[in-house]
């Protein structure tokens, strides 16, 4: 511990580290939590994937794989949504699809792409020790628009996930609320493919906010408790990871997954017992 | 008596299926009405349009003498609980404020008054010492209840309930029936409802819904009447004529 705050003062990229794992935290800690209480892990999977092709693309083209990652997300979502309110019937075969050509477009573009060659590994499995100042102020930019239309929006999500049906019989505007929750999960994604990778997105996109919504009956506290979880888990693999000279991303969604085991476990024993000593 | 909800001729179908034909119903204030029928026999559909979120193919839907899409706010609804989420984090508070949230106010708080009233309305169903419990740690009850709560706080002139007391036990379905009838001094009520035996003895009309409607006859309500609404009217035409 006392070697990695002696680099976190030393170096640069791992102060970027620690700032790009507060702003994705802030990040996932908000929509992981309508993503868990929604049941929309699937379709933010899929969103997470098809990014790919659009990273790929920019590379290809010379632009910022960034800009064609969020181009690539937003276009996902809105796809996604209108096949979740004009064709339901389709939407597992569609957000597979969506899932695997989206990725399939990426590996071509970037096997395409002349001269020197990134490698493929990057995008997949992100690196939250190569974030550079530029990307931080992208996340930062990112993280409030999330943070101001949550804000503003956050009893009509709240709503659309906790009763849909209430809520279109009362007039509110359900399926554009909806396609706009899903936009701020795309963004989620972009941010998140920086620190863990696009593979590993799902986890840290799901695992906080699943284990918060273990501890806690209330929605608001839940938000909060997943942005503190995700932190603690991306600055514990952070560290972990330095020390152990391990892949970063790879740490901090074991780090998430055993949590989730531990106090899924740990409440299941909890709750067996009190109801055994009621009887 | 003013008129409520006055339904003219109304036909609804949905992908070539009509669901409702040529209905008429008129609902005064004061009214305890009740539609039964068999399932999908369109009273979620008559709902819905009472409410405005759908439109009839033909013929008119009149609520507090306009169209119901500029005066469904002022009417309550409580849809059936059951296709709720258990696990859903949200307290009952939460659930009730719901209700105040109509559409055109992009406020992102709740107001005092917003409070004020959602502690009024679990008062009036008689859940306000469990404004913070969790939603989903209730009874069938008291989440009917908490339902109920969520559509009074926008303080309506109607409350239409969907099969209020579908999968609950005998002596729940009287007191909430007994609830209603409390509410019924002060708002008319339209209740969905396949307790035929139940609803007898709390409201003042009734109408079976198959398609097309064939209201009560006059006179008296009783358990053996609605019965018997219910079978001449479930039979097929031919019998009936």
């Amino acid at each position: 511990m006392m070697e990695f705050l002696a680099a976190f003062f030393k170096y640069q990229f791992i102060q970027n580290a620690v700032w790009a794992a507060f702003l994705s935290s802030l990040a996932c800690g908000i929509t992981g939590a309508y993503v868990i209480v929604k049941r929309i892990t699937f379709i933010s999977g899929g969103i997470a994937h098809a990014v790919l092709g659009g990273m790929g693309i920019a590379y290809y083209c010379g632009a910022d794989p960034l800009a064609g990652a969020v181009i690539a997300a937003l276009f996902s979502a809105l796809l996604l949504g209108l096949v979740n309110l004009r064709a339901k019937q389709h939407e597992d075969t569609i957000i597979s699809a969506l899932w695997a050509v989206g990725m399939a477009v990426g590996i071509i573009f970037i096997a395409k792409t002349p001269g020197y060659n990134v490698d493929l590994m990057s995008f997949l499995f992100g690196n939250i020790l190569m974030v550079t100042s530029p990307v931080l102020k992208v996340l930062l930019v990112l993280d409030l628009i999330i943070l101001l239309i949550v804000t503003v929006f956050y009893r009509h999500f709240l709503l659309i996930c906790f009763d849909e049906e209430y809520a279109r019989l009362r007039g509110l505007p359900v399926e554009l609320l909806y396609i706009v929750l899903l936009c701020l999960i795309a963004l989620t994604v972009v941010i998140l493919s920086k620190v863990v990778g696009l593979i590993l997105v799902i986890a840290l996109l799901t695992l906080p906010a699943a284990v918060a919504g273990l501890l806690t009956a209330n929605f608001a506290r839940m938000i909060g408790l997943a942005t503190l979880l995700s932190l603690f888990f991306t600055l514990a693999g952070l560290v972990v990871s330095y020390h152990l000279d391990l892949p970063a991303g790879a740490v901090i969604v074991l780090i998430a997954g055993l949590c989730y085991l531990a106090v899924m476990g740990g409440q299941r024993f909890y709750l067996r017992r009190q109801r055994r000593s009621e009887l | 008596m003013t008129k409520v909800l006055e339904i003219n001729e109304v036909s609804f179908a949905y992908e070539r299926r009509l669901i409702l034909d040529r209905i008429d119903l008129m609902v005064e204030a004061g009214d305890f009405f009740a539609v039964i029928g068999p399932n999908g026999g369109g009273k979620t559909t008559l709902l819905r349009l009472i409410l405005g979120s759908i439109e009839p193919v033909r013929g008119t839907v009149r609520l507090f003498g306009q169209s119901p899409q500029k005066t469904s706010r002022l009417a309550g609804y409580v849809p059936q609980s059951v296709d709720l989420e258990k696990d859903f984090p949200v307290s009952v508070l939460e659930v009730v404020l719901m209700g105040r949230m109509l559409t055109g106010k992009i406020f992102p708080r709740y107001s005092a008054a917003d409070h004020a009233a959602a502690e009024a309305a679990l008062k009036a169903v008689g859940l306000h010492e469990l404004g913070g419990a969790k939603f989903g740690e209730l009874s069938g009850g008291q989440k009917q209840r908490t339902l109920i709560a969520r559509a009074l706080v926008s303080d309506p002139q109607l409350l239409i309930l969907d099969e209020p007391t579908a999968n609950l036990d005998h002596r729940v379905k009287l007191e909430i029936y007994s609830l209603l009838k409390e509410l019924n001094q002060k708002v008319t009520i339209i209740v969905v409802s396949h307790d035929l035996g139940l609803i007898a003895s709390y409201v003042n009309k009734v109408a079976y819904l198959n398609r097309r409607l064939v209201p009560h006859p006059p006179g008296k309500i009783s358990p053996a009447s609605i019965a018997d609404l219910y079978q001449r009217a479930a039979a097929p035409p031919g019998v009936v004529e």
